[in-house]
């Protein structure tokens, strides 16, 4: 029997070497030419989230608490929230995370913000054509399924240790809701509506975002939503790459086995979770309002 | 008839993945079967021509899949035409470059809808200032107009209520609010009352009938109601898979069917409500005594005034106000009941 059958005719090794080592070498090429640019052009970005983490650490306690529950109230209208967010947040502080969550929750805003800039656009585009749908698809699954430990090689090796880096990773790990749900959001707008945009002349701008957008919201906030879920969860695994905040005393716990210190920043970062997810829902609902009890027709 | 607002010329419209082929084989007269069967083309519109009065209401009437919301769409080209010209006071729309079919769009014609496609996120007087957003109005000028028109159309009050927790019937209001706000002069209506109550239906026909004796547009109205048809139209254009089978005035399609599809439409409805007493008098005798009628007046209307004055016979007088004929109670009872009474006899001798 020859031997492709018994053995998977694989690759030799010396190959593979040269193989991975060509990659390797050529990304590590590209990073020393030009990861000095790379790192510049995100500055702007670094030196927001520094000055933000900065505010919110800085600012006295009662303070940032205040303004996170005249936010809320902003938003939601709703005492019960508020007073839960204030219990939370005073919870947080009394058990000794509140710098750690203050940290957290400036790398979360950024990354909320930054996902939604980027993701909103892209969901519309893909919205528009199925082309471009087709294209950015397989990548949002790769960014999806792939694990997260592997997408912080390159990251790493092109901008090293830090928040920026911290930042990128999770982006990628939770942008996918935000865009898929945007495309989805604006692809089941009823199409009765739209040819009455068309209809009364309205360019593809004003049907954009008197229309489209507008109707899709509901379905984009879910997808705000998620992508904040996602960034949170990622937080833990940002810590490895230098990322300041809650996930650095959960790491810090795993390798020196501090069960309880595990358990007090975990159940922080739960309660961070909570209050971003009910504040957005609350938000999203009171959006909808015009939605009411009367069915249409 | 001055010349046409709307002229509709030899217009076709075929669905499908060759519609350029297709057409050739339509025109030789390939039946609307054989195309979907071994062409796999959908003939929507079937050489269509069409003059529409400006200042009336011209109805498009047919049952659904007759190409009737087809063919309102070739008016403001939310539908490309596969052939043939739509003439709107002379220009074409289908040739109309991407600016300039905005504009028309914007300011020449607008549209109500079926299910009314009103904004769910905006308030009533918010959709009804839609249009006007679109031309890019300012927004004091805006606020005018839409307050204007909300009185006009019987929703003050409501200016702040969003559509979903309006009836139907007051979700078309605000449909018809839009589509009027922007002085459009020509207002396109795909089967704007279908989806309502009939006592409602009935209502927003008198509303509009009511607007248009005021604001005379050049209405286009498509609906598969033979009586909403008859109420409204000014010139009714009936279409049956995709071809006009008839057009004319409402009582010429009544006493003149075209064909069995039109007989059908025509044997349910209340004939007294369009047959006008002018057309079917007797010559003028100078003995006969009785009420003077305007030639105009319905068939209806003179059996009620005849009934009421306890009389034989009826004057009819023309423009003029001289006598131009005279018709008996039986000659008008006769001729609201004909048809029916035709049917009848057909059907007791079978």
């Amino acid at each position: 029997m020859p031997s492709w059958l018994t053995e998977f005719p694989q690759l030799d090794r010396t190959t593979l070497v040269e193989l991975r080592r060509g990659l390797d070498q050529a990304y590590r090429g590209f990073s020393r030419e030009f990861g000095a640019e790379i790192e510049a052009f995100f500055d702007p970005l670094l030196f927001f989230l520094v000055w933000f983490e900065r505010l919110l650490i800085n600012a006295p306690w009662w303070v940032v608490i205040i303004a996170v529950c005249a936010l809320v109230w902003s938003l939601t209208r709703s005492w019960k929230l508020i007073v839960g967010v204030a219990i939370a947040f005073l919870l947080i502080g009394f058990f000794g995370m509140w710098e750690d969550t203050m940290s957290t929750l400036a790398i979360i805003t950024v990354c909320t913000l930054v996902s939604i800039v980027l993701g909103v656009p892209i969901g519309i585009l893909m919205a528009r054509s199925n082309r471009v749908q087709m294209f950015f698809m397989p990548i949002l699954d790769v960014m999806q399924t792939m694990p997260a430990f592997v997408y912080l090689i390159p990251v790493v090796m092109l901008l090293g240790i830090g928040k920026v880096p911290g930042v990128l990773a999770v982006v990628i790990y939770a942008i996918p809701p935000v865009i898929r749900l945007t495309n989805l959001g604006i692809r089941l707008v009823d199409r009765e509506v739209l040819e009455a945009a068309d209809a009364f002349g309205a360019s593809a701008w004003q049907r954009l975002v008197r229309v489209q957008v507008p109707l899709a919201m509901p379905t984009i906030m879910a997808g705000v939503n998620q992508t904040i879920m996602m960034a949170l969860a990622m937080v833990v695994i940002a810590a490895m790459i230098g990322v300041k905040g809650l996930g650095q005393p959960v790491l810090q716990s795993i390798t020196n086995q501090y069960f309880t210190q595990g358990l007090l920043n975990g159940l922080a970062i739960v309660a961070l979770a909570i209050v971003f997810d009910r504040v957005s829902q609350a938000y999203g609902k009171r959006m909808q309002q015009h939605r009411g009890s009367a069915i249409h027709g | 008839m001055a010349d046409p607002k709307i002229r509709i010329e030899g217009l076709y419209k075929i669905f499908g993945p060759n519609p350029a082929a297709a057409i050739e084989l339509v025109r030789q007269g390939v039946s609307k079967q054989e195309m979907l069967d071994a062409n796999d083309h959908v003939v929507g519109l079937k050489d269509i021509n069409l003059d529409m009065a400006g200042q009336s209401i011209q109805v498009v009437m047919g049952l659904s899949g007759s190409g009737k919301s087809t063919l309102i769409r070739h008016i403001n080209r939310l539908i490309e035409p596969t052939a043939g010209r739509v003439l709107i006071d002379g220009q074409d729309v289908a040739q109309m470059s991407k600016d300039e079919l905005r504009d028309f769009r914007r300011h020449q014609a607008s549209m109500v809808f079926q299910r009314f496609a009103l904004l769910p996120h905006r308030t009533v007087a918010q959709n009804v200032a839609f249009g006007l957003n679109i031309q890019g109005l300012d927004s004091g000028e805006v606020d005018a107009r839409v307050a204007r028109w909300i009185e006009r159309i019987g929703l003050g009050g409501y200016e702040n209520h969003y559509p979903g927790h309006l009836s139907g019937g007051m979700q078309q209001r605000v449909g018809l609010g839009r589509a009027l706000a922007t002085d459009a002069d020509i207002l396109l209506m795909d089967e704007a009352f279908s989806a309502l109550d009939p006592l409602i239906r009935y209502d927003m026909q008198s509303v509009l009938l009511d607007l248009q004796a005021e604001l005379n547009k050049s209405i286009v109205f498509i609906t598969h109601d033979f009586d909403e048809a008859l109420r409204i139209g000014d010139s009714i254009a009936i279409l049956r898979d995709g071809e006009v089978v008839q057009q004319g005035d409402p009582q010429s399609i009544v006493l003149n069917p075209a064909d069995d599809y039109v007989t059908d439409f025509v044997k349910g409805i209340n004939r007294g409500k369009v047959i006008k007493v002018a057309t079917i008098m007797r010559p003028a005798t100078d003995d006969t005594e009785g009420p003077k009628v305007d030639g105009d007046m319905l068939l209806e209307d003179v059996a009620r005034l005849m009934t009421r004055e306890d009389t034989g016979w009826a004057r009819v007088v023309g423009a003029s106000g001289a006598v131009i004929g005279v018709v008996s109670t039986a000659d008008v009872m006769g001729s609201m009941v004909r048809l029916a009474n035709d049917d009848d006899t057909a059907e007791a001798a079978q």
